[in-house]
């Protein structure tokens, strides 16, 4: 045994596929999620590159060409109430509000995953006690949360952000948390400990491979409550100001113009409507695929 | 029961304090000084000196907290900048508004949400399955101010058949059950009733789809009961977790109506929150939060301890 | 009687204590689990072990039996330091765990455990060769060390490195998981093995399989087993010594031969009287125990056995039996072993 392990032999070996390789080879055979990731992409495809794809500039604006309809020459999809083109402010609009919605859920997720995986992990009184204090968060319904800090902030792209990042970080320690405990008890934790591991390196090889999984797949399925909840803050006026294009905002200032030009003035809604419709599409493909029993 | 009734009041106890102090401490995260955000901007010095007295502005904040929570439980939520009139009063008008508007969403939400959700369950991984599954996911991704305005534009201003905004004919702040206010409430009522519809039909999806696959099911069969019998079996079985979402739902429904009621003019704590925001009057924006979340905690509550008592099953320690 | 030593771990651990010291020494050993005291509120305490005291003996397996409930799991994880004794004294080679001589990191590379269920003891999202790698990369080898390590373990248990370390365990069998157990479990070089259960999940075929691997294995590396299970026959196998517990305390202990031959303890004869006899012409008919076993919360007082035991006297209802030599190695904890116990079946001497 000593003479074979000196000499450093390493044995080519055949890898099996790994964990995540297994839930993208499974996600690709469900039509249903690949259709809402293609769509996905494209909508961040145009957002990001919205400079060089939009026909027109999103802020200026002509008193002449105000609400026209979609179709109308010059403007695809119509113009809004001080006359700028619609195509553009949607293209436009997606950055900021694919911004608000994602950037809220990628920051709870890193913030409220180690607040709960720690308290998962080291269980007893401080878990007991962390988790009260999320409860208290829990006592809110997130709509009114949101409105509450944004409306105590102050309007801006930053403070809804801010908001919505404290409405989800109860929501997604919660579940990191139970994750956590579960696994937490599983008999390959207890010989990681029995072989001598700190807690540290137990977590990183053993408890994080393992949960981060579900909590992600969570944390997917809270972008599109995001993004309905970013729009809304913008259609209250406690989010992006005009004259930013954003969706939630253009529905906003588009409501005058429900009489006049009902089609134009649903545009922007349709978009959140299809963004948040394929992030939960997804969300729910990737949660299959995760679960099927190894 | 009584036992665990009291145990969950004790448990709630220090959440409804926590909640307390968000409310309490959102006047001052709040830029500014949180004497300005109190008052309106044309108080006199006598007016101040008197707020400062009366909240303890210069006292350090476990004093204003305590100064504040005093006169909460005393009922004196403060006065509003805009109107002038006491927070609790405009509270509890606005609050009937909006628990009607509510309580009718969540019944709507949750017949259609059921119906969609037991049969989905029912003939899982079927066509009809997919499409009433189809139907919740709709439901739960739809942005629900924008469906409003889309209700709107096609039931308001392209048929005419229902009013586009308001509780009632005059505009009136309260809602009266009498015919000519139900139009006003119907489309409210149905935007709103979209997202518990969603959320209730697939929680029941999943109840009825595990429950079918229980062995006292097949056992149920096999001794030759009829379906209808089994299919009563199952909705026991399933009620205690379908009324829990329920409940809940309408607490969600409460505390976040304030895009609805701003869509159509609805004079419910939604709308009063919107006005609070706009018009930076705290007290009022404070005020509304917190009763709405007492509410939510208070309803919670309910739910549970109602949970436990309909479910033998869940016995917690 | 000298463990073989690893050029690749440091030399400290070598066979410290000396011939004569047993590897293990447990005294008064004591856990309770639950149990609050408080004004309004008093709930008793599960005994889960109720002061123990036993010897393991350098290279040597020592079985533990009985049925569940009795604390044999409890055993195993206050020996190995998972969870904290209440009361008593645990010694490693003469040492205690925690002191000078033998730091908790020094002692966890020379104890391990080999759990029961295969499949949750085994990281779903880890190869087959990285759970085994573990435990010598935590302690500092390099991962190409490491890794060689654990395809030579492989080996060593069966399992053919080209074909199995790049597997996960969804891809193996059970024997095969549990053969992954035992190479985590040598890895560290131990010098102790605890196997808590370890074929109880398997086919009766795989099972055989595993324990020759077991006897195998503790021949080459020069290993000290304790062997935990609730089948007699299994641990009459592989066991030099014999451990009965019953709710938390010491039955009997003793050669294996002694044990399974001339049961001393009541209990002991009962579990041997009640295992399904082979032959069709001697079939077990009466069940040897009546009852239940009794609550650990609230252990009968005197002899926790009496409420079962056919031969219980008003002695045994009050009087806790202490462990007493029916000869020289073989010890029960039952009145009727001790002479002058006064139990009335006893004939005068």
């Amino acid at each position: 045994m000593t003479a074979i392990a000196d000499a450093g032999v390493y044995l080519p070996v055949k890898r099996s596929r790994g964990y995540w390789a297994s839930v993208a080879h499974r996600l690709a055979r469900d039509p249903v999620a690949m259709v809402a990731l293609a769509l996905i992409v494209a909508i961040a495809l145009t957002a990001i590159f919205a400079p060089l794809l939009a026909p027109a500039d999103p802020f200026k604006g002509s008193m002449l060409r105000r609400l026209r309809p979609v179709g109308f020459p010059g403007y695809p999809l119509g113009s809004d109430e001080l006359g700028r083109d619609m195509l553009s402010r949607l293209m436009y609009g997606g950055r900021l509000s694919l911004l608000m919605g994602v950037t809220p859920v990628l920051v709870a997720f890193v913030i409220g995953s180690s607040f709960g995986i720690f308290a998962g992990y080291i269980g007893g009184r401080i878990n007991t006690l962390m988790m009260r204090v999320i409860d208290v968060f829990f006592a809110f319904p997130s709509v009114l949360l949101a409105i509450a800090l944004s409306g105590a902030l102050g309007a801006g792209i930053v403070n809804s952000i801010v908001s919505l990042t404290i409405v989800f970080i109860p929501q997604i320690a919660r579940v990191a948390e139970a994750v956590t405990t579960q696994i937490r008890t599983r008999d390959y934790v207890e010989a990681a400990r029995v072989s001598g591991a700190r807690a540290l390196s137990i977590v990183r090889v053993h408890v994080l491979g393992n949960v981060l999984g579900p909590i992600f797949v969570y944390a997917t399925s809270l972008i599109s409550v995001s993004m309905i909840l970013a729009s809304g803050l913008s259609f209250l006026g406690l989010g992006v100001k005009p004259p930013d294009p954003e969706w939630g905002l253009m529905l906003n200032t588009l409501r005058t113009a429900i009489y006049s030009q009902p089609l134009v003035a649903a545009l922007p809604g349709v978009m959140i409507f299809i963004t948040s419709i394929s992030f939960n599409l997804f969300s729910d493909g990737l949660r299959s695929a995760m679960e099927v029993k190894q | 029961m009584l036992l665990y009734a009291v145990k969950r009041i004790l448990y709630v106890t220090p959440v409804a304090i926590g909640v307390s102090i968000i409310c309490f401490l959102l006047v001052h995260i709040a830029p500014g000084d949180p004497l300005t955000a109190v008052l309106p901007i044309d108080a006199t010095a006598a007016q101040q000196a008197e707020m400062r007295a009366a909240y303890g502005f210069d006292r350090p904040l476990p004093v204003q907290y305590g100064l504040w929570l005093w006169k909460v439980l005393h009922g004196d939520l403060g006065n509003s900048i805009a109107t002038g009139r006491p927070v609790l009063s405009e509270v509890s008008r606005a609050v009937t508004n909006s628990l009607i508007l509510a309580a009718v969403a969540t019944l709507i939400g949750f017949t259609f949400g059921t119906f969609f959700g037991f049969v989905a369950g029912y003939h899982r991984d079927s066509a009809l399955d997919k499409i009433a599954s189809a139907i919740s996911v709709l439901g739960v991704s739809v942005p629900h101010y924008w469906l409003g305005m889309v209700l709107v534009i096609i039931f308001s201003a392209q048929l005419g058949w229902l009013p586009p905004t308001g509780a009632g004919p005059d505009g009136s702040g309260n809602w009266r059950p009498d015919f000519e206010h139900l139009r006003y409430l119907i489309l409210p009522a149905v935007t709103m009733s979209v997202i518990p519809m969603g959320i209730i039909a697939r929680t029941v999806r999943a109840l009825v789809a595990e429950i079918l696959t229980q062995e006292f099911v097949q056992a149920l069969r096999a001794k030759g009961l009829s379906e209808w019998t089994v299919f009563k079996h199952v909705v026991t079985n399933a009620a205690p977790t379908a009324l829990s979402v329920m409940g809940l739902q309408l607490g969600y429904l409460l505390g976040g109506s304030i895009l609805i009621e701003t869509v159509f003019a609805w004079p419910g704590t939604g709308f009063l929150l919107n006005s609070a925001i706009f018009q930076r009057d705290l007290p009022l924006l404070q005020g509304t939060i917190l009763v709405l979340a007492m509410f939510f905690v208070l309803l919670n509550l309910i739910v549970d301890v109602l949970q436990t008592a309909l479910d033998p099953r869940i016995q917690r320690a | 009687m000298s463990v073989v030593v690893d050029t690749m771990f440091p030399p400290d651990l070598v066979d410290r204590g000396g011939a004569g010291t047993p590897l293990l020494s447990v005294r008064g050993l004591v856990k309770y689990f639950g149990g609050k005291r408080g004004a309004l509120f008093h709930k008793p305490a599960v005994r889960a072990v109720d002061g123990i005291d036993f010897d393991v003996i350098k290279g040597e397996t020592l079985g533990i039996v009985g049925e569940s409930g009795c604390g044999k799991s409890t055993t195993a994880r206050l020996i190995m330091h998972i969870i904290a004794p209440d009361a008593g004294e645990i010694l490693f080679d003469g040492e205690a765990v925690g002191s000078n001589e033998l730091d908790l990191t020094a002692f966890r590379k020379q104890t391990q455990m080999i759990f029961q269920d295969s499949y949750a003891s085994l990281n779903p999202r880890l190869t087959v060769e990285d759970t085994v790698a573990f435990g010598p990369r935590v302690h500092g080898l390099s991962r190409k060390a490491a890794v060689a390590r654990a395809h030579d373990l492989l080996e060593q248990v069966g399992l053919d490195p080209v074909r199995f370390a790049g597997r996960y365990p969804h891809e193996i069998s059970g024997g095969q998981r549990q053969r992954v157990n035992i190479a985590r479990g040598l890895a560290l070089e131990p010098r102790l093995l605890i196997l808590d259960e370890a074929v109880s999940a398997l086919d009766k075929s795989v099972e055989a399989q595993v324990l020759n691997l077991l006897l195998d294995l503790k021949d080459k590396f020069g290993l000290t087993y304790i062997f935990i299970s609730h089948d007699l026959n299994v641990v009459r196998f592989m066991s030099d010594r014999v451990m009965v517990m019953y709710l938390g305390k010491v039955a009997e202990v003793g050669p294996s031969e002694a044990i399974f031959n001339r049961p001393g303890h009541p209990y002991t004869q009962a579990l041997l009287a009640s295992m399904p006899s082979m032959d069709p012409d001697h079939r077990t008919e009466e069940a040897p125990i009546a009852g239940d076993p009794p609550n650990p919360i609230n252990p009968p007082s005197g002899c926790r056995f009496h409420t079962r035991c056919k031969m219980a006297a008003t002695l045994c209802t009050h009087s806790e039996p202490a462990l007493h030599p029916a000869s020289s190695d073989h010890l029960v904890a039952c009145h009727l072993a001790n002479p002058d116990s006064g139990h009335p079946r006893l004939k005068p001497a």
